[in-house]
């Protein structure tokens, strides 16, 4: 397949087929991943610059990982040893990255919208790893790839969607991705957490946990942002963790098939309780471990569309 | 003021072909085309061009002093008489805050200055000290100076309790009282209205309850006082509603909104357009069809601008740190007459709304080309179709939604007091 996208801004840019061609190219590096020399020469000669202007841990190592697994040159920049502490722009400090003349920018950013606007200001391939509550491509794919591994296919499964959806971009990201491939997503949150408008998004809402639980096949839970405590969103944690936290006994609602995702970082005891997390239930490191490969397809995908 | 100074032929006026008379600065007559000789008059042929009467905004940002870099006094007041605008109300929200007669002075000096023939400077006091609504401004200094309204505009009052007390404080110096309707503790200032768009972009939004709220509140404080409120930039469907029951109450409050309340909505901001980000924040469809007939029946009284002039470097971020605003002064009356060209606004209401009303509301000159008003009018080509080009505006201000749309109908005179500006 010719890949015809210059930049990676969310999945809901990504045809039926596109997707399946990113996990079967991701499949293909999975290979490379097992070996005991995990490098190959695919990208020598490429560079790409993972600017991640908010923390993280998994995506940004991810992305680096997956960079030099294929032999691309990646360089690191944080918002905290950029020129933005020095009250420099967005604008100007992307526009001085592509001055250095990167095949592409991987870009993590607190604001929605961050990646459409340096994509549309630069020439070079954006990707998209995070823009604050909008979308999380990347993310949903990889946790699409993993769920699609563990069944063979997505079709006629049930995935709830558990926790902070308001301001989650994964929760986004992964309605319309799991959609497409087949699934029905179920969403769970204290209303406070759910986005008021919600008419557009291909999901049903199940306010009450036990209820949202019946008949689903895997349970994605999200990182409950603490500071949504001090917003006046939640009266505290312990009732959070009461209601909504991932326990024991939901297992035995939804059966011993279904299976736990999380995309991390996880607050163990309140969205998830450790037992569950460690548990052989859970896909949480598998969902890394595809993290890699995916981040191999697009970089792969994305730096090389010129050529293929 | 017997013989004309000034004679404008055959311009066309509510769909016959007039000539307008001037003496004096005033209009001495509006009458049918004629062949009558006026010796000494300078005569100007109006062929196939509108005649209307000078705008009034009531709501416009100038920046100066403080924050000449997105507009001075100069290039707003130049905005404003290429766009249309015989009179201009400007906001308080400058730096330093206009909430001493100092400033108002200053700001009048500086206008007299800059553009000696106009258009009209009035500046709008501080409701509260510094804006930070803790304070009752000194009012009556600021009217002797020569304000023509209090607001706190950009910042709401917080504390109902002193905004009633600064309502009734006003009210001593018989000026009215301009109010943003925010509710500043839901979403404030967050630029999206909370609705399909903000949930799918993932943007902080803000309901339209936000404004509705405080507009009810303002209603029935207006009510229980017995004084006026002016209800600034009313952009959503419940506000009007309220409004209409208001005034069917017979509550004294007059209402504004804005060309972009009137056509975009929300779906302007879905590629996190900075542009579109304003406060209020655009809102629905419905909304939009709300607010169109509350002009046309009279609910909302008039428009205004909200001219919100800034830097090309501050639009240009993410959409959550833009600043809100539109810069509206060379684009306003353009945009507003689409609406009559397309038969959606009544001619009559579109000539209130820009002048009778908001001169009748803050006292200020207006012309209704009677006998003895302003001349104050412009040449208005209607068939002028003209490119919105953000580099060739007037304004310091190029942050436009409307950036590249052919509008069609172009000020090609401005006469202020009989004299031409433009």
């Amino acid at each position: 397949m010719e890949w015809r996208h210059k930049d990676l801004l969310d999945v809901t840019q990504l045809s039926l087929d596109e997707v399946r061609h990113v996990f079967e190219t991701a499949t293909y590096f999975q290979e490379i991943n097992s070996r005991p020399v995990k490098k190959v020469p695919t990208l020598k000669g490429h560079s790409v610059v993972l600017f991640f202007a908010e923390p993280s841990t998994r995506t940004k190592t991810s992305f680096d990982m997956a960079g030099k697994r294929l032999s691309c040159d990646t360089f690191s920049l944080a918002k905290s040893s950029s020129s933005l502490t020095k009250g420099e722009s967005l604008k100007d400090t992307v526009l001085t990255l592509q001055a250095m003349n990167p095949d592409g920018i991987v870009i993590r950013h607190q604001a929605s919208g961050a990646a459409k606007f340096i994509a549309d200001r630069l020439d070079c391939s954006v990707i998209n790893a995070g823009d604050g509550r909008h979308a999380h491509p990347t993310q949903a794919l990889l946790d699409s790839l993993t769920l699609t591994q563990e069944w063979g296919s997505l079709e006629g499964k049930t995935i709830l969607i558990l926790g902070d959806i308001a301001h989650s971009r994964v929760a986004r990201s992964n309605s319309y991705l799991l959609t497409l491939l087949g699934a029905k997503v179920r969403l769970c949150g204290p209303r406070t957490l759910l986005p008021r408008y919600l008419k557009d998004w291909p999901v049903e809402v199940v306010p009450d946990l036990d209820e949202a639980m019946k008949g689903v096949d895997a349970v994605m839970c999200l990182r409950l942002q603490l500071e949504r405590q001090h917003d006046g969103l939640l009266p505290d944690l312990r009732e959070y963790s009461k209601y909504y936290g991932l326990g024991p006994r939901h297992l035995d609602i939804a059966g011993k098939d279904v299976k736990i995702l999380h995309p991390g970082p996880l607050n163990r005891g309140v969205e998830i309780c450790s037992e569950l997390a460690d548990s052989a239930s859970s896909l949480i490191l598998d969902q890394v471990a595809s993290g890699v490969a995916i981040r191999m397809a697009l970089l792969f995908l994305y730096l090389t569309r010129k050529n293929q | 003021m017997s013989n004309p100074e000034l004679v404008i032929r055959n311009a066309q006026w509510k769909g016959g072909k007039v000539d307008l008379l001037v003496s004096e600065g005033k209009v001495l007559d509006l009458i049918h085309t004629s062949d009558a000789a006026y010796e000494g008059a300078v005569e100007i042929a109006a062929d196939g061009l509108n005649l209307l009467p000078g705008l009034t905004d009531v709501h416009t940002h100038l920046r100066e002093p403080g924050f000449e870099y997105k507009e001075d006094l100069e290039s707003g007041l130049s905005a404003a008489a290429h766009g249309g605008f015989s009179n201009i109300m400007c906001m308080a929200n400058t730096s330093p805050v206009n909430d001493n007669g100092v400033i108002t002075d200053q700001m009048l000096s500086r206008a007299a200055k800059v553009m000696p023939d106009g258009p009209r400077l009035f500046p709008i006091g501080a409701l509260t000290k510094k804006l930070e609504g803790k304070e009752l401004s000194p009012m009556h200094e600021l009217a002797e100076s020569g304000c023509v309204a209090f607001s706190n505009d950009g910042v709401p009052v917080k504390n109902t309790e002193l905004f009633r007390r600064a309502v009734e404080y006003a009210s001593d110096t018989g000026l009215p009282v301009i109010d943003h309707c925010e509710d500043p503790y839901l979403g404030l200032g967050a630029g999206m209205n909370e609705g399909p768009t903000s949930s799918r972009n993932g943007l902080a939004a803000q309901p339209d309850i936000a404004e509705a709220s405080q507009v009810a509140r303002d209603i029935l404080l207006a009510e229980y006082l017995g004084t006026s409120i002016h209800l600034a930039h009313i952009s959503c469907k419940k506000s009007v509603d309220l409004i209409r029951w208001g005034k069917e109450r017979g509550v004294k409050i007059t209402a504004e909104t804005c060309p972009h309340y009137l056509l975009l909505t929300e779906e302007s901001a879905m590629d996190y357009s900075s542009m579109a980000k304003v406060n209020p924040p655009l809102r629905t469809i419905e909304d939009v069809h709300a607010i169109m007939d509350a002009v046309s029946d009279g609910t909302v009284d008039m428009f205004a601008t909200d001219h919100a002039p800034h830097a090309a470097y501050e639009k240009e971020v993410e959409f959550v740190i833009a600043p809100c605003g539109i810069s509206g002064l060379d684009t306003a009356l353009s945009l507003t007459w689409s609406l009559v060209s397309s038969g959606e606004l009544d001619f009559d209401t579109f000539i209130k709304a820009w002048t009778v009303n908001p001169c009748a509301t803050f006292g200020l000159p207006v012309n209704t080309f009677s006998k003895g008003d302003p001349a104050d009018f412009l040449l208005f080509d209607a068939q002028q179709e003209w490119v919105v080009e953000p580099g060739t505006m007037y304004s310091k201000g190029k942050n436009t939604p409307f950036a590249g749309e052919t509008l069609k109908g172009r000020v090609v005179s401005h006469f202020l007091g009989g004299k031409k500006i433009v």
